[in-house]
């Protein structure tokens, strides 16, 4: 028994050894492929950006985002006659500085992101890799509900949820993940399922490691890219998602700023004031660019089969 | 061979290129050829010596950026390598015909097999009439009783049920022969095998070889086979033309090559062929092919010979009658004179040259 | 063969529709307190026994699996309940709605396969020439624009400053039609209207672009990305050895081929499609299925808005059965 212990040890030591080294070695590959994709070097440089400005927005916006001044209702751009600096972008129907509240905008466009996609990435990958390492009635009872979950278009079941939850930040988080796991889900069981098929798994079965050290230690560390890599493609979805539920008004209500809302109230202003809507557009528009590019350089260079559309 | 006869088919110092970021490849590199109406010549060497390109480079199918960069490939006095494509197109599949390496991947898994073999006699307009009108069904039924005579001739069974058939509903045995009635649907006069046996299973391959001597003599078509396999081409060819890196390195008649190689990579092929009568050790040749991008000035294969010298891997040596008389070209190029590309058919004294004539061989 | 494989599909489709009804059925339950209450929220005074009304024409006054039943027998029977806000069928309401929606779809369909596919086959075989770069750059942004915006975009540029096409709804509201099928672009040929077909056209444009074009982008860029395995692969290289012209082997062998993944990502596009439609519906005040479930939410209509959600989830399943059945006769090897 002790020798059995000294050895699953020694093991342990041996395997984590080979990760480390296989690591380093991976990431210094890593940089380096990555330099051959400039576009996704500016991507990432891109989000950076808007983290940025989402952490800072207080120090580096000097009006107040959700109270206006209707003296200053609707008021160009600088660079157009009667624009000043003091609202670069000029200012909405209630007066409110346009600049300050894209770059708030970032906040909820960034916490939703990351939260949805968070929240599904581990509820979705834990499930996914109990179902597909232990199959079985356990899989077929998730398999069933993730395929159910799947007869809905994602927008559609994500406002059908928050029209009977009600608006908010949190039931909003709830929305996109309630469907957003699937994804995860799927990706996550199908290579636990090929994983399991390969010698190392075995193995470590013979060696007497447990089950749940078999998934976390040796499975997991080799399908982390692919997941990293879905992870990053779909944050943009979900940002365009969040944007659209607030467009529609279901999504984060005002007078908080929302990219998706502020679009909506710039509707109405079309024909004289144009920026109210297309500011906040553009800055979605932007940071979806990112991601994507970030995450299509991502995949090019960590995972060229996995195919998602 | 008739001395007299002109060749179907002459490759006059062909060289492709591909240009890489390190600079052009010579996948096939000054290479002379010449097929003889009837005969069967056999390209020799391991994967990644230029074989297969030498082939496609023949049908004008070399991939761009790849291309033909100088020589004559000459067919029924045309230059094919000059012709412009739609030329070239009336050539492919009707005078020429190719058969693939692997035929699962070759045939198109969405059509039936019956449907591709008609395509090429539809491509061609074999079966004449209605060339404005392609549903024209009389013609459709005349190209299929075609189809059908030419799978009955490949030895497919029961022709009119497999003419339904998807390629994946076929075996790999089916699959080659559904591939050569393609090739021979428009009675060509040349058949180019790019290792058409490889991929299939030993007792198939004996089927498909006989099935191909079987065309060859019937209908005379040319077939320039190749492989890897020198046993292979020592069974089946009139000639045998041995690549090493995009160069011929030994041309001759079969027998000749076979009974007395005078280039050492001819020599370790032949050691490589497994011999069951004799149960000797397999000697395999050291060592691997040459990266093409980076060749050096000498004889490409000197870093694997047992018998190189220090002089084989800067200079480099011409394709030389092993007899060492004068010859005329042609019969160089068709192998009827027995050629081999070493150091050892020179005239250079080396300083212990009786010890190396012999190389390894016991 | 293949009707034995389509009714299998089709059979296993129903325990699927089950399980989305009871879904949707679940959605009200989710909602914070009683789903009466918050539906007669806004309206403000009611006497008790108008909720007690209410209460017993949702059954939310019987226990829950038996509220599942009778949801479920009125589903299977096509009865959705009554609309709280308009007091009527929620299946007529959608039954009315449901051309507009599916006419916008389609026009955005039609709009993406026609730009997907000249802009996917030319890309791939000029691979990396400044149009298939230029084409695939579009179609990144084509992946990451939301669509409410490029909506506002077009209709800023085409309608508000060069007035070439309506801002909103389906037809001039000057033009009188005579509704056939719901369908107005088809009634107006039927009755041979043609100022209504031109009108109810020129309306259908902008909204189709805007829901078609993430459609398109997607679209283009499987097609290209398969395509160009494809090209590279021995079939089309036999191809060539056999004498077929370049367009004959990109047109019938490799696009042939790479049909097959494209429906699987069509398939999925539907999706986008249904869920889009909300969207679209909303900015360019489009009359349908999407404007009346938006509608609903904000009056807190429940019955029709989970109806709603139901008929979307049961075309999405529909859509996707169409695409599997098409799917079985683009790839023989699914037959065996």
């Amino acid at each position: 028994m002790a020798t059995t212990t000294a050895q699953t040890d020694a093991t342990w030591r041996y395997t984590w050894g080979i990760r480390w080294r296989l690591w380093r070695r991976n990431s210094g590959e890593f940089w380096r492929d990555l330099k051959k994709h400039p576009a996704a070097i500016i991507g990432g440089v891109v989000i950076i950006l808007y983290v940025l400005a989402a952490i800072f927005a207080p120090q580096i916006t000097w009006h107040n985002p959700e109270l206006g001044n209707l003296r200053n209702r609707l008021l160009p751009p600088v660079w157009m006659e009667g624009g000043s600096w003091d609202f670069p972008l000029g200012a909405d129907a209630q007066g409110r500085d346009i600049y300050t509240r894209v770059v708030y905008g970032a906040r909820v466009s960034l916490a939703v992101g990351v939260l949805a996609v968070g929240i599904s990435v581990i509820v979705g990958v834990a499930l996914g890799a109990l179902a597909g390492y232990s199959r079985g009635s356990v899989d077929d009872v998730i398999s069933r509900f993730a395929d159910l979950l799947m007869a809905f278009p994602f927008l559609i079941f994500a406002i059908g949820m928050m029209a009977f939850l009600g608006p908010g930040f949190t039931n909003l988080i709830l929305a996109l993940t309630f469907k957003g796991w699937v994804e995860f889900f799927r990706l996550a069981r199908g290579e636990i399922i090929s994983e399991k098929t390969r010698e190392y798994v075995e193995a470590a079965r013979v060696t007497g490691r447990k089950h749940w050290q078999i998934i976390v230690h040796e499975m997991l560390p080799n399908i982390v890219q692919s997941i990293f890599v879905l992870t990053t493609l779909r944050m943009g979805f979900m940002i365009v998602t969040e944007a659209s539920l607030s467009f529609l008004g279901l999504g984060i209500q005002p007078p908080t700023p929302a990219w998706g809302s502020m679009v909506a109230e710039g509707r109405n202003y079309l024909l004289n004031a144009w920026w109210v809507s297309t500011m906040p557009g553009l800055a979605i528009v932007g940071l979806v660019l990112a991601i994507n590019v970030f995450g299509e350089g991502l995949r090019d260079i960590l995972d060229p089969r996995l195919k998602i559309e | 061979m008739k001395s007299d006869a002109s060749p179907i088919l002459e490759l006059r110092n062909v060289t492709t290129l591909f240009p890489t970021r390190r600079g052009d490849v010579r996948a096939v590199d000054a290479v002379n050829l010449a097929l003889y109406p009837g005969q069967i010549l056999g390209l020799v060497g391991e994967s990644g010596c230029g074989k297969s390109t030498v082939l496609l480079s023949i049908l004008g199918l070399i991939a761009s950026p790849g291309r033909i960069d100088a020589g004559e490939i000459l067919f029924d006095g045309r230059d094919l390598s000059k012709l412009p494509t739609s030329e070239l197109r009336k050539i492919r599949g009707k005078e020429i015909a190719m058969i693939f390496q692997d035929p699962l991947s070759t045939l198109n898994p969405v059509f039936t097999v019956g449907e591709q073999i008609r395509e090429s006699l539809r491509l061609h307009n074999m079966i004449g009439g209605g060339r404005l009108w392609p549903f024209d069904r009389a013609r459709t039924a005349r190209e299929k009783q075609r189809v059908l005579e030419v799978m009955a001739e490949v030895g497919i069974p029961a022709p009119e049920a497999r003419y339904r058939a998807y390629p994946h509903q076929f075996s790999g045995g089916m699959q080659q022969r559904a591939l050569i009635a393609i090739g021979l649907a428009c009675n060509p006069k040349v058949l180019l095998a790019d290792e058409p046996t490889t991929a299939l299973d030993v007792t198939i391959q004996a089927q498909i070889v006989a099935l191909m001597q079987r065309i060859n003599r019937e209908h005379g078509t040319g077939i320039i086979l190749v492989t890897h396999d020198l046993g292979l081409a020592a069974e089946f060819c009139d000639h045998i033309a041995v690549m090493y890196a995009g160069r011929i390195v030994e041309i001759g008649r079969t027998d000749d090559v076979i009974e007395r190689p005078q280039h050492p990579y001819t020599e370790g092929l032949l050691r490589c062929i497994p011999d069951i009568g004799r149960r000797r050790p397999i000697e395999p040749i050291m060592g691997n092919v040459p990266d093409l991008a980076d060749l050096g000035p000498g004889c490409a294969f000197a870093p694997r010979c047992p018998v190189a010298q220090p002089i084989c891997t800067h200079s480099f040596f011409r394709l030389q009658p092993v007899s060492g008389e004068e010859s005329d070209a042609a019969a160089q190029r068709s192998g009827e004179v027995h050629m081999a590309r070493c150091l050892r058919l020179t005239n250079y004294i080396l300083p212990d040259a009786s010890a190396q004539t012999n190389g390894g061989v016991p | 063969m293949r009707l034995v494989k389509i009714t299998e599909r089709l059979l296993a489709a129903i325990p699927l529709m089950l399980g989305v009804a009871i879904i949707v059925f679940l959605f009200m339950r989710m909602t914070p307190g009683d789903p009466v209450d918050i539906m007669m929220g806004q309206s403000g005074a009611v006497t008790a026994g108008e909720i007690e009304r209410l209460r017993s024409e949702f059954n939310l006054d019987k226990p829950l699996h038996e509220q599942l039943l009778l949801f479920l027998g009125g589903v299977a029977r096509g009865d959705l309940g009554n609309s709280f806000q308009r007091q009527q069928p929620v299946t007529r309401l959608i039954a009315e709605r449901l051309p507009a929606t599916i006419e916008l779809a389609l026009g955005a369909l039609i709009f993406g396969l026609l730009v997907a596919f000249p802009i996917g086959v030319i890309s791939a075989v000029k691979q990396n020439s400044a149009i298939d770069r230029l084409s695939m750059a579009g179609a990144f942004l084509g992946i990451s624009m939301p669509s409410f915006w490029l909506g506002i975009l077009l209709i800023m540029l085409f309608s508000v400053n060069l007035k070439w096409l309506p801002v909103q709804g389906r037809i001039g509201s000057d033009i009188q039609l005579q509704v056939v099928t719901g369908f107005y672009t088809i009634d107006s040929i039927l009755t041979g209207n043609w100022p209504a077909f031109i009108s109810s056209l020129r309306h259908l444009i902008l909204p189709s672009i805007t829901l078609g074009a993430a459609v398109a982008a997607i679209i283009a860029r499987v097609l290209r990305s398969s395509l160009l395995e494809i090209l590279r692969s021995d079939y089309v290289k036999l191809a060539r050895a056999k004498g077929a012209s370049e367009t004959r082997t990109v047109m019938k062998h490799a696009l042939r081929n790479a049909m097959i993944p494209t429906v699987t990502v069509l398939g999925l596009q539907v999706g986008v499609l249904l869920g889009g439609n909300m969207i679209v519906e909303a900015v360019f005040g489009w009359p349908g299925l999407g404007r009346l479930v938006v509608d609903a939410i904000f009056n807190r209509d429940f019955p029709l808005v989970q109806g709603a959600v139901m008929v979307y989830a049961l075309t999405f399943i529909l859509a996707n059965l169409i695409v599997d059945v098409l799917y079985t006769y683009l790839n023989p090897k699914i037959e065996m």
